[in-house]
């Protein structure tokens, strides 16, 4: 083990890799049952607690589950902690609620329809025993009040941020201050005050002015957790951005650049689209962000802009394929990333409602492929170096969800309709919740 | 039997409505609470209203609003002070709900309330309810409670008073950065009901930990927390404690903290004394006005006035003009046009000489500036130069930008310009008027633009107004009633009104002799809105001139009209008919 790290140090040793188990599904489909568009879902959040999981779908629904298994004690939850009282049970979450976020829109004006389908959701402070979300589509953002009347749980929609964005929002990110957040879109992001819904300030704007020189496209955002002042936003070009809001109104010019060059000779027509970033996620201490590409899972020192401090190769098995995923479109799928709450473990997802979570302590080798069924460890993947074993076989859910299965010359299945786009890892426990199609599928270790 | 009946059946149908499914209807209920209680009398509204009010705290935002508001005023129709604390209830409850508005209201009210309390129930029932709030679950009760310490503060007991300090620096420490906002915005407030010793001891400790903040939310309002400290402290104090606070403000990493220095700057300097602020805030004031920021430098440069008058003149031209002719050629236009909305007013401060020798080149060259809402500024505040310098040395650069505003193709910047005829044509003078600026003023009667030929009939009449009758009628008045004859209804129109805004400050015989003759001449017009606009204007004219002139002239005119065959021409003649009758009947 590397001496010099300070993380494990401080934790019980050397991080064991993690044997995942099947925890619960919801939504999950009979054989044969055929998906509808309107369910699949299209965004996942914990809150900060990890006491409730939020889902937003295709049909612009949000649906709000909660945690279970920690209610049933007589103590309120941070006083066992405070205690020490080991939680032996797995989060357990349970259906609690849904409304209907966002509906289908007509823009007159520029004749053109903004779909329902909900791209993000954030939670924010819980008061008064109410639950708060923030929800967006491509155009509106929305915020949502939960509480419960008499037996009934009823959502109201307290404010709706409308009208400041020309292009499709990717992003909404919450500030640590408690009244600001920020919305991006493909070239502007706009920071808003919760309580003023009629007004936002345009903090970076990469619109060039004029729309052929455009190369470059904002595909994410993100507050630091801790530092009011700090935002990182992604580009298309691979790139991520830090900046600093305290040093100008418009921030447009970076605070800190963080991009790894590509290597010489490797040029190819595929490299600037597999390099776009699909997601960034700042870990919990803010320290490090996570990046998300086509091909790789990247972990970035915000002191460190010389390079990524680890590389997770996610698709590196599919790079002779890049032609046919740019065939069908597949190479623009945006993957997501998380976190674990300690920081030491990174997940992402993949085809085949496959998901993959890394160990990046240092010494680390854990690399765990799994399947969102009820049986996630059946297609685990011993060894990262050896990918191509994780399509050795056609399984049952590939089998099911697959409409048009790709077969290549080994015989190995590509199933690019089956993507798992959408996870996250639970605030303070080992525990995922991840989508595939209709289904969300939660595991534990 | 009706006579008794009726007072009582609206309040019982209000009472109703309290529960009504329709928020309009329960919205107007709690507006008119003051009007149930008293119906009710005071027992039963201390006994059943205001516990029924206590309970109904899960409404709509509005409802809760009107209710924390009516509440604030309520303590009459509970029975007189000695009753107020039962008005606490329902407002501590209104202060956790997490609409702000609401909470603000609530506190509003609670404070009104607790002004007049007692001073045994400020102990025994107000008091607690401050710390029962400060010490709430959720952040929404915290952040409500620190709007109440300034009232609670004075009557406590010194026991009482030491715990309230100490509750007070646990807010501004809270982990909610929402209740260490709501801690620093109210800290002014509550450190004026403290006692000199613990005002520097413990409110200065809170406040140090406050301008530390990690939160650049909390450290803004710090600053606004200074001026209001500021004036609290003795002046010694006030050079030791707050002083480095705000020449470190001034340097702060966030330009949104420096903005708010520069926007506080006068009332900081105020709070420290004239010495201090020539020695250490002239330069920090200097480093505002050159900051990389322009937000930053737009607060600054719209501040240099007030902040100049505190300086002496030498100090001014020293330091502060250099900058002031480097913000003239600022690449920001918004910094140029905050300074154009005040440098104006520097010249009294800087006396005859300074002005023409150091701020006439920036007039000049801000009345040249490309963006219009910069020449529009300095145009704005043209008196105050004139009183220093005389306009004459301004003149031949002002006309070219008046012209070239008079014909901007944005009306906005046309009808700005409009508004500012009246103060030019007083400081120019009748006869730069004359020569220059007669033709605009009437070549705006005939703009494009509904809201500029509005503003230009308004502009005649103040233009009469301000040079009187007489040259009116030399100036105006034909050249206005010449467009009469103008081909276009909508041109005509504006003509009528201009008529109806001329004839009061022109008087009876004018109106009479001149322009009755053209409104009259007008009802025979082809289109239907100039009748009756006609109508409407005789209407207007009715109460100028003489009785005899209404019977002979206006009267038949309008029961012409009012055989039109166009309906509204008959309704507004018959209006106009009817007043005239009015007018007859009360002479």
């Amino acid at each position: 083990m590397n001496g010099g790290d300070e993380v494990v140090a401080a934790s019980t040793g050397s991080p064991q890799p993690l044997d995942w188990k099947f925890s619960q599904v919801f939504g999950e489909r009979t054989a044969g049952e055929e998906v509808q568009e309107v369910d699949i879902i299209s965004a996942i959040e914990f809150d900060k607690t990890g006491d409730h999981l939020a889902t937003g779908d295709r049909g612009g629904r949000v649906v709000l589950f909660e945690r279970t298994d920690t209610k049933d004690h007589g103590v309120s939850r941070r006083d066992l902690e405070r205690m020490d009282y080991p939680i032996s049970r797995h989060p357990e979450f349970r259906y609690k609620t849904e409304f209907q976020s966002h509906e289908p829109e007509f823009d007159y004006l520029k004749s053109l329809e903004i779909e329902e389908k909900i791209n993000k959701i954030r939670w924010w402070q819980t008061a008064n025993g109410a639950l708060f979300v923030l929800s967006t589509n491509d155009k509106t953002i929305k915020f949502w009040k939960v509480t419960s009347q008499e037996t009934n749980l009823v959502a109201r929609c307290r404010r709706v941020y409308a009208h400041a964005h020309d292009y499709h929002i990717n992003s909404i990110s919450n500030n640590s201050d408690g009244e600001t957040f920020i919305s991006a879109d493909d070239l502007r992001i706009n920071l808003w005050n919760l309580e003023i819904s009629n007004q936002s300030f345009n903090i970076v704007d990469v619109k060039p002015a004029n729309m052929e020189d455009l190369t470059e496209v904002i595909t994410s955002a993100e507050f630091h957790p801790t530092h009011c002042n700090m935002l990182a936003y992604s580009s298309s070009k691979g790139s991520i951005r830090l900046i600093d809001l305290r040093q100008s109104a418009l921030c447009d010019s970076h605070a800190k650049l963080f991009e790894e060059l590509e290597a010489p000779g490797s040029r190819s027509f595929f490299t600037e689209i597999i390099a776009s970033i699909s997601d960034i996620k700042f870990a919990k201490d803010g320290r490090y962000i996570l990046s998300r590409d086509y091909m790789t899972l990247k972990l970035w020192d915000i002191n460190m802009d010389s390079g990524p401090v680890a590389t997770f190769q996610v698709h590196e098995y599919l790079r002779p394929k890049l032609c046919d995923l740019y065939e069908n479109d597949s190479i623009f799928d945006k993957f997501e990333c998380c976190l674990s709450g300690d920081g030491l473990r990174v997940a992402t997802g993949s085809y085949s409602n496959l998901f993959r979570v890394f160990g990046c302590y240092p010494g680390s080798t854990e690399a765990t492929t799994l399947e969102a069924s009820k049986n996630p460890m059946r297609r685990q993947v011993q060894t990262p170096s050896r990918p191509s074993r994780s399509l050795s076989s056609i399984t049952r859910v590939v089998r099911r969800g697959a409409e048009t299965p790709g077969v290549d010359a080994n015989g190995n299945s590509f199933d690019f309709t089956t993507k798992l786009l959408h996870l996250a890892w639970h605030p303070t426990e080992h525990s995922i919740a991840c989508a595939a199609a209709n289904s969300l599928y939660m595991y534990y270790a | 039997m009706a006579m008794i009946d009726e007072p009582l059946y609206p309040i019982a149908v209000l009472i109703d409505e309290l529960k009504n499914e329709d928020i309009q209807l329960r919205l107007n209920s709690i507006r008119r609470l003051s009007t149930i209680a008293r119906a009710l009398g005071e027992e039963r509204t201390r006994k059943e209203l205001i516990p029924f009010l206590s309970e109904n705290n899960d409404d709509d935002d509005e409802v809760l609003l009107a209710m924390a508001e009516e509440l604030g005023v309520f303590i009459p129709y509970v029975g007189g002070v000695e009753y107020a604390n039962v008005l606490l209830p329902p407002l501590e409850t209104l202060c956790t709900v997490e609409e702000t508005c609401v909470r603000d209201k609530a506190v509003e009210s609670l404070c009104r309330i607790g002004a007049q309390l007692r001073e045994q129930d400020l102990v025994e029932s107000f008091i607690p309810l401050v710390k029962r709030l400060a010490s709430g679950e959720w952040f929404a009760a915290r952040v409500s409670s620190c709007g109440l310490f300034h009232i609670a503060y004075p009557t406590a007991p010194d026991a009482l008073k030491t715990e309230l300090r100490t509750i007070y620096g646990q807010l501004c420490q809270d982990d909610m950065p929402m209740v260490r906002r709501s801690a620093a915005t109210n800290l002014g407030k509550f450190a004026a009901s403290v006692e000199a010793p613990h005002l520097k001891v413990d409110i200065m400790s809170i406040f140090d930990d406050l301008t530390q903040d990690d939160q650049d939310s909390v450290r803004l309002l710090a600053v606004e927390g200074c001026a209001a400290l500021g004036k609290l402290l003795e002046p010694q104090d006030c050079v030791a404690h707050i002083l480095p606070v705000i020449v470190n403000f001034s340097q702060d990493k966030s330009w949104r903290v420096r903005y708010m220095v520069a926007n506080q700057l006068y009332e900081l300097c105020e709070a420290v004394g004239p010495e201090p602020t020539r020695s250490d805030l002239v330069p920090a004031y200097v480093r505002l006005l050159r900051d990389n920021e322009a937000e930053v430098r737009i607060a600054a440069a719209g501040k240099v006035t007030k902040f100049c008058r505190i300086l002496n003149p030498e100090l001014t031209i020293q330091h502060i003009l250099p900058c002031v002719k480097e913000l003239s050629t600022d690449s920001s236009q918004h910094v140029r046009s905050a300074l154009a909305s005040v440098i104006m007013g520097m010249a009294p401060i800087l006396g005859k000489d300074a002005t023409i020798e150091q701020l006439l080149p920036i007039f000049l060259s801000l009345l040249k500036d490309e963006f219009p809402d910069v020449r529009l500024n300095i145009i704005s505040k043209l008196d105050q130069v004139n009183q220093v310098i005389g306009i004459d040395l301004l003149s031949q650069s002002l006309l070219p930008a008046i012209v070239e505003l008079a014909e901007d193709r944005h009306w906005r910047v046309r009808l700005a310009i409009i508004e500012y005829i009246p103060l030019l044509a007083s400081q120019l003078g009748v006869g730069f008027f004359d020569d220059k600026l007669g033709a605009l003023c009437m070549q705006w009667l005939k703009d494009k633009v509904y809201s500029i030929r509005d503003a230009a009939a308004n502009n005649v009449k103040r233009l009469a107004e301000e040079f009187g009758p007489d040259w009116a009628m030399q100036h105006i008045v034909p050249q206005v009633l010449d467009m009469i004859n103008n081909p276009h209804y909508l041109y005509r129109m504006t003509i009528l009104h201009a008529i109806s805004l001329l004839a009061p400050v022109m008087g009876s015989d004018i109106t009479c002799s001149k322009l009755l003759p053209v409104v009259i001449n007008a009802s025979k017009d082809r289109v239907p809105n100039i009748k009756f606009n006609v109508a409407k204007v005789l209407q207007s004219l009715i109460p100028i001139v003489d009785q005899s002139v209404v019977e002979k002239t206006i009267r038949p005119c309008l029961v012409e009209l009012s055989e039109d065959p166009d309906v509204d021409v008959r309704f507004f003649a018959g209006q106009a008919l009817e007043s005239s009758d009015q007018v007859m009947m009360s002479s």
